[in-house]
């Protein structure tokens, strides 16, 4: 459009200077598992404890303490590999990842190195324009142990240690570069938390630590094949951070490679609150590990046998969920996304719709009044009060004109504070429908007896004014009046008056 | 009576005590007396570096609950009677709950364990009484318990000489008389070692055999605890008590431990023993190879037969070793760190404190061997160092693999090239590490071994080395119990 040279042009080159480019992502998750005790000791991994509270001598690392493997751990981690596609090894070998860090009171994290315990995986996380499937190869799940945690601003001259998560069991699921975007990048570990929670594997919540993520990063020239030099983005603390810091960072290696230069290879921290990624020291990214098996802990050796049984017992994963959901259940595509988003609503849906019988009635509930409910509580579906068998004979009461359904609305929501029972409700609040006919027609008769000019203009084939009448006998009841009833039986009235 | 407590077996002298006939804490006493008269403790011997008499001799009166007249002294297993009333001594780099466990280190200087190794609990728990914690090289690295933060120990037997080591206090307490028993360690021969420099025996289990809970790591594939005892009896039966699997250490092996003393006394009658070729060198000293060839004559004498065998990779244990094990101990010393435990030593910043502690806290053989080590795993050397050494391990255990399956039933071989030398004599890294040459193998492919004394060379004792297929210390016990009855006084002379 415009046609002044110089700055203008040089800036709107600059804002394009991603145009000509390529992102290719690969992302390194960490997830906690969720056992009840530490990979390699019996303290309790209980999130929030007492400072150092929940070690022992093997998490300390005291002379002398040994690790034993937590086998509920393994099972986890089976799990995991299994629903990610992975091949899961019959031996797999833990190893000593040596650094040294106060936090990481060994000098070594136990993790897995040349034989991970599972490889060559994959991830669907969507479809393209096309309709073809979106898939992201996982290079491996391997399981190893967290670091304790270093905290700097609990104390001015000093750093202080908290090793309750020390020891506390992860797997890390590696992707393939396989990504092109931050929006893919976002989908893929969108997936995988839902996958993950679907498997009850993990928390995943990002806040608590349970899941982290990092970044691989490269830009090529759009028709390149050859992956450019990648950097590593660290440091995001959620999945929009993580979007915006991929972005950051490939803007930052476009313009470096627009302007001729060469990316260097190097850890980059993601600063969210300025909104841009820098370097790291330099030391952090020249480490040498020095892996070497764990002498402390014989190779892991899974038997046939249990690996199948545990693949036997995976619970429905999402993909099957929403299959099942759209054909059982006869929902629209958005429906069965939002009823499946995560295991809990899913099962909470299901649970009032095969209670009370009407699936659509269910699926309208659960994401309009259900979900306002609990986003205005900060609620979780576990601990909601009212619950899935409740709410189906809320609906049952609807569906037989015993409430109506703003009457089932301000039950509902005492049902949310008290959890109690929707006929109890219903009952104490007098919002239960009057079916009554003798009733009704007492109720009819006397707003007609009272509006007696409206009442003649009606009779008189002034149609208009049903509505105003069916709301002063719905008044008149308060509120309880059934009004398909009262529409028929006031227009039953006036054709009996006028005739 | 003290003197005499002391010269029974442990087995002897617990049964005494389980019948009653001897109070529960006499022999404790005895050996706490004894320790001081002989100066087994800093200022003598300096074998016993940390003691509480007062607390190992209430620890041994309260004993008297465990005494079963009715039972007449037996003591079998389980009992808690199997060591009632035996004083031991412990290595220390084994963790006690009321002892200092130093690893003979600085760095660790005052640091008490908050919890106990299964080895002393199982002891514990069968009656004995630990008198005190003995010397070693640092963190078990060392063939003389020269490199002790706390100085050397003295041989017993010669006060100019070494004790060998790294487990030198405990051989050294056994020989002088302190004890009749002793936990040590071994990685690559030492308690073995120590043992023939004392005249005592030296146990080395299979790998897996004991559980290495509360031992402080030096090198985890190799490390063992392992047994001193006067005789052949006495280390087997405390065998019989720290050996079986434990939950807390996930290379303990799950194979039961039978009564070794109940068939260490059967014939050796038709026993193969075979007489590896690279273990008696040309350079071998002729005296040495005398006494091996009597004690080799003694258990014809009974039965035996003696065939020559070869293992052919012998040769390469001691460079294979010394990848091996200064990696994994370049790894497991990590820990010490200034952070949470132990010295620190403040210093620039974070990096300032960690290199001034671990400068400041470990002697110069450990700062060797760590440097040896994390240059072996480092980025670049791995295969060629770590990844090789592995392989080569392999091949030394596959010689003991076929030559046991060839129908040899134990290996004998010397346990050491010479006595012990002087104090100080040996100045060299390179020619100290020599003294494994004989040892080492029995670590890295994780046979059990022991080292029983056959007599003096220059007056000094030497011992002969049995070596058995894993998890037969039964066979090995059997053959050492074999020699120590047909040497005699002879072993000690």
């Amino acid at each position: 459009m415009s046609t002044t040279a110089g700055p203008t042009d040089a800036a709107r080159a600059g804002s394009d200077v991603t145009a000509a480019y390529e992102m290719v992502v690969g992302l390194e998750v960490h997830v906690q598992l969720k056992t009840r005790t530490k990979a390699f000791c019996n303290c309790s991994t209980d999130f929030g404890a007492a400072p150092n509270s929940n070690t022992c001598p093997v998490c300390l690392a005291l002379p002398g303490a040994l690790p034993v493997l937590n086998a509920r751990a393994v099972e986890l981690a089976v799990r995991a590999a299994l629903a990610l596609e992975c091949e899961v090894h019959t031996t797999s070998i833990f190893a000593r990842k040596n650094y040294f860090y106060p936090d990481l009171p060994k000098g070594y994290q136990i993790s897995q190195y040349d034989q991970p315990l599972a490889t060559g995986g994959c991830l669907r996380i969507g479809t393209s324009r096309d309709g073809a499937p979106i898939s992201v190869g996982v290079t491996r799940v391997h399981m190893e142990e967290d670091a304790g945690k270093s905290i700097h601003d609990r104390f001015a001259e000093a750093t202080a240690i908290d090793l309750n998560r020390s020891g506390v069991p992860l797997i890390e699921i590696v992707s393939e570069p396989d990504m092109r975007s931050a929006v893919e990048a976002g989908a893929y570990l969108r997936t995988l938390k839902q996958l993950l929670e679907y498997l009850d594997v993990s928390d995943v919540s990002m806040e608590e630590g349970s899941l982290r993520v990092d970044a691989n990063v490269s830009a090529r020239r759009r028709g390149e094949t050859k992956l450019g030099t990648k950097t590593e983005v660290k440091n995001m603390n959620s999945f929009s951070g993580v979007e915006r810091a991929l972005e950051a960072e490939f803007r930052r290696q476009c313009e470096v490679l627009a302007g001729g230069g060469t990316v260097e290879q190097q850890t980059m921290l993601w600063d969210g609150a300025r909104g841009e990624v820098r370097p790291a020291r330099s030391k952090e990214a020249s480490h040498d590990y020095r892996y070497f098996p764990e002498p402390d802990l014989p190779p892991l050796v899974l038997e046939d046998e249990w690996v199948a049984d545990i693949r036997k017992r995976l619970p429905e994963l999402p993909e099957a969920r929403r299959a099942r959901f759209a054909a059982d259940y006869g929902l629209n595509a958005y429906d069965v996304q939002e009823l499946t988003a995560s295991p809990a609503i899913a099962e909470y849906f299901e649970g009032v719709a095969r209670q009370h019988g009407d699936a659509k009635a269910a699926a309208n509930w659960v994401m309009g009044e259900v979900r306002a409910a609990l986003n205005a509580g900060g609620l979780d579906v576990a601990r909601f009060r009212v619950r899935p068998a409740d709410l189906a004979r809320l609906l049952d009461l609807v569906r037989d004109g015993k409430v109506s359904h703003s009457a089932a609305k301000r039950v509902f929501g005492i049902m949310v504070q008290t959890g109690d029972r929707p006929e109890q409700v219903a009952e104490r609040e007098g919002l239960v429908q009057e079916g009554d006919t003798a009733a009704l027609v007492g109720w009819i008769d006397e707003v007609l007896a009272e509006n007696a000019a409206e009442a003649l203009r009606y009779k008189n084939g002034e149609r208009k004014l049903q509505g105003f009448l069916v709301g002063l006998v719905m008044k008149k009841s308060r509120g309880r009046a059934d009004p398909k009833r009262v529409n028929q039986l006031l227009a039953e009235r006036a054709g009996a008056a006028g005739a | 009576m003290s003197a005499h407590l002391l010269g029974m077996t442990a087995a002897h002298l617990r049964d005494a005590v389980a019948a009653n006939e001897v109070e529960p804490g006499a022999a404790v006493r005895a050996s706490l007396a004894h320790a001081a008269a002989a100066g087994a403790g800093r200022d003598g011997l300096n074998a016993i570096i940390w003691a509480d008499a007062a607390r190992s001799t209430r620890e041994a009166d309260a004993l008297e609950g465990r005494v079963d007249r009715a039972q007449g002294g037996r003591a079998p297993h389980g009992s808690g009677r199997e060591l009632l009333g035996v004083p031991v001594a412990v290595k220390d780099n084994i963790a006690t709950l009321d002892l200092p466990t130093t690893c003979g280190s600085h760095i660790l200087e005052g640091y008490v364990s908050p919890f106990e190794a299964t080895v002393v609990a199982r002891l514990r728990d069968a009656g004995a009484v630990v008198v005190g914690k003995t010397n070693m090289d640092e963190f078990a690295m060392g063939s003389s318990t020269e490199h002790s933060a706390y100085g050397p120990t003295l041989n017993p037997l010669d006060r100019t000489r070494v004790p060998g080591g790294s487990s030198g206090g405990s051989a050294a307490a056994v020989a002088a008389g302190v004890v009749r028993v002793a936990l040590g360690s071994e990685t690559g021969g030492s308690v073995r070692q120590p043992a023939a420099f004392c005249g005592i025996v030296g146990v080395k289990p299979t790998y897996g055999r004991v559980s290495r809970y509360g031992l402080v790591a030096f090198a985890s594939s190799l490390d063992q605890v392992g047994v001193f005892g006067a005789t052949v009896d006495d280390a087997a039966l405390v065998m019989e008590v720290i050996g079986g699997s434990d939950p807390l250490d996930a290379t303990s092996a799950d194979v039961a431990v039978p009564p070794y003393r109940a068939t260490a006394h059967e014939s050796v009658e038709g026993l193969v023993i075979g007489r590896p070729r690279e273990y008696f060198p040309e350079s071998l000293d002729p005296r040495m190879r005398d006494r091996c060839d009597r004690a080799l004559a003694a258990l014809e004498a009974q039965g035996a037969k003696v065939r020559e065998v070869s293992l052919k990779h012998t040769e390469l244990a001691i460079p294979v070793y010394y990848i091996v094990a200064p990696a994994e101990a370049s790894s497991n010393l990590a820990r010490f760190d200034g952070v949470r435990y132990g010295l620190r030593v403040e210093g620039d910043g974070l990096r300032g404190m960690y290199e001034a502690t671990r400068s400041g806290g470990f002697g110069p053989e450990v700062t060797r061997r760590i440097l040896l080590g994390t240059y072996v795993l480092s980025a670049g050397y791995y295969d060629a160092y770590y990844r090789k050494a592995q392989e080569v391990r392999g091949l030394l255990a596959g010689d003991f693999a076929e030559v046991f399956a060839s129908g040899v039933d134990v290996l004998f071989t010397p346990t050491t090239p010479t006595p012990a030398f002087r104090i100080g004599a040996v100045s060299d890294p390179y020619e100290m590490y020599l003294n494994d040459i004989f040892t080492a193998t029995a670590n890295l492919a994780g046979v059990p071994a022991m080292s029983v004394p056959i007599g003096r060379v220059d007056g000094l004792p030497v011992g002969g080395q049995l070596l058995a297929p894993h998890f037969r210390e039964d066979v090995m016990f059997r053959a050492a119990y074999a020699l120590e009855r047909a040497l005699g006084e002879e072993a000690h002379r």
